[in-house]
């Protein structure tokens, strides 16, 4: 506030500064919405994009049933990925910021992160090494003895969900550790003196005070991993097709692009209504 | 004290399995890079470079890296620019509808690349621009744009307000206070928004994928590996790049990060 108070007077040499960034995202992010809004509501017969004007292609959605089954099958991954996720970070991030010394949290935090940093179509092919029949899961196992044949682990939702709590585990770590070094050790203190044991320490006082980090990570999870085509893809096999997919082969094989745009205007609404569900905790705040 | 030994176990043993989950398949990946066979799965045959050999000598794959290159760095330039002149516009001047300019701005975050991709390539289809490294790093403008804008925005405080002001008074020029005083105050931040904006780019694939047809960039032309099944050479590729950005990450965390303590 204060700061808007000092901000310099309105002069039209100010919107030279914004309007570049602002332009670029109007040309390339705005209008290429409003052309996929425009062409969801066309028809493609033959090779040709037929300006027909019909929410036949929203309709098909519902009619046919792989593509509701689809977006069916992206939800249940997506939650089940989202909260596994969760469970899985929150405690290694509060390790990292409670019983790892101070001096090395931030190799600790590094280390967690690393893998991160592989290229990202790599991560799920080296899962593929893991989790492949002959893979190095399923050569354990079967070399100690405690398998017979070598479990299915690749091509299946599992494999898919491997894939991706991987990626999620390490960005809600991230997330999860920032909001926790960021609480000051009085309110556990004062929790303390108060008379509250550990459990009911962190259930009352610390788990509510990082629950926008959480949030925040929850939804920047839901949002990537709805939307991703590499994991379930490489991960996954056709067994079953996950939203990202079917909305590519509309591209990719029959050039269909009024269908993949309407798919793609679906997916958006699914996000958007996470959003608006996510919205109290998410904001753009400035130090 | 034993209840405190007990946990602290608790807590190792579940850190090593945590970092033991994040690193398998990374160590499945290098070991695997350095196989003597055809195949980067069990048992290991032997250590050999062979396959590091045949990435370096397939000019495919080095074209590919190049192009990469090129779109990272080129397209980081332009969104931390953007990035940049935008967070300077929004913190500084007295501009109307604010909340909806950032909004707009940050906007891109929310939405799959997927979708973005496809909205390019359908618009780009109608306009005639043809599939190209261009098209792809327009499109990596698009969504490191969001990023490095909050993040640069985050830092603008208002001690530098301050300073700006300082040597407006002292008859600096606004292209002077810029330059000479903001920019230089605000290196931490613009390093980090490029360097974060390049290893995104340099990692993105369904944009490239969708929006290049003959030049491709290294994650589409490695994807196209893929199809050829299991191969110790996709493991050395893929080595390569994560040992390239694990350096990159050292640097920004010795240089940057460090600095930005003091």
């Amino acid at each position: 506030m204060a700061l808007a108070a000092r901000a310099r007077r309105f002069d039209l040499g100010a919107w030279g500064f914004v309007a570049p960034a602002l332009l670029w995202t109007a040309a390339f992010f705005v209008a290429p919405f409003v052309v996929m809004a425009v062409v969801s509501l066309w028809e493609r017969i033959g090779t040709d994009l037929v300006a027909s004007w019909s929410f036949a292609n929203y309709l098909k959605f519902f009619e046919r049933g792989h593509f509701l089954e689809a977006m069916l099958n992206s939800l249940e991954v997506t939650v089940i990925v989202t909260v596994t996720s969760i469970l899985l970070a929150y405690p290694f991030a509060w390790i990292i910021a409670e019983k790892v010394p101070p001096r090395l949290q931030r190799l600790a935090l590094v280390l967690a992160i690393l893998p991160f940093w592989t290229s990202y179509v790599v991560r799920s092919y080296s899962w593929l090494l893991v989790l492949a029949n002959n893979g190095i899961i399923n050569e354990t196992l079967l070399g100690i003895g405690l398998i017979g044949e070598p479990l299915d682990l690749a091509n299946s939702r599992t494999a898919t969900v491997i894939g991706f709590v991987h990626f999620f585990v390490m960005l809600l770590t991230l997330t999860i550790y920032a909001n926790l070094v960021q609480l000051s050790p009085n309110y556990r203190k004062a929790a303390a003196d108060l008379g509250a044991g550990p459990l009911s320490t962190f259930w009352f006082v610390v788990l509510p005070l990082t629950l926008p980090g959480i949030m925040v990570g929850a939804f920047l999870t839901f949002v990537l991993c709805i939307g991703d085509y590499i994991t379930p893809q490489v991960l996954g096999g056709n067994n079953e097709l996950l939203m990202p997919q079917v909305i590519m082969l509309q591209i990719g094989r029959r050039a269909d692009f009024p269908t993949a745009s309407a798919l793609a205007i679906l997916l958006m609404i699914v996000v958007t209504i996470a959003y608006l569900g996510f919205a109290r905790w998410i904001r753009l705040e400035r130090a | 004290m034993r209840g405190t030994s007990w946990r602290t176990a608790a807590s190792s043993v579940y850190a090593i399995l945590v970092y033991g989950f994040i690193f398998l398949p990374v160590v499945v990946l290098v070991l695997f890079s350095f196989q003597d066979g055809r195949f980067p799965i069990p048992p290991f045959e032997g250590f050999s470079l062979r396959w590091y050999e045949a990435v370096l000598a397939d000019s495919r794959l080095m074209e590919a890296l190049a192009n990469s290159i090129v779109v990272a760095v080129g397209s980081s330039l332009v969104t931390v620019l953007l990035g940049f002149l935008s967070a300077y516009g929004l913190a500084r001047f007295a501009l109307p509808a604010k909340g909806v300019q950032r909004a707009l701005l940050t906007a891109p975050l929310t939405v799959s690349y997927l979708i973005i991709g496809m909205g390019l390539l359908i618009t780009f289809n109608f306009i005639g621009f043809p599939k190209s490294l261009l098209a792809a790093g327009i499109g990596h403008v698009v969504i490191n744009l969001p990023l490095c804008f909050a993040i640069i925005y985050s830092q603008m405080g208002d001690h530098q307000a301050n300073i700006e002001k300082a040597a407006r008074d002292l008859g600096a020029s606004e292209w002077q206070v810029i330059t000479l005083v903001t920019a230089p105050m605000l290196w931490p931040a613009l390093f980090a928004a490029f360097f974060l904006s390049m290893t995104f780019s340099w990692d993105e694939f369904i944009i490239s994928f969708l929006l290049t047809r003959f030049d491709v960039t290294l994650p589409v032309e490695i994807w196209s590996l893929l199809r050829s099944g299991l191969n110790p050479k996709t493991n050395a590729v893929g080595s390569l790049v994560f040992g390239i950005s694990a350096v990159l990450v050292v640097v920004l965390e010795l240089v940057v990060l460090r600095k930005g303590r003091r």
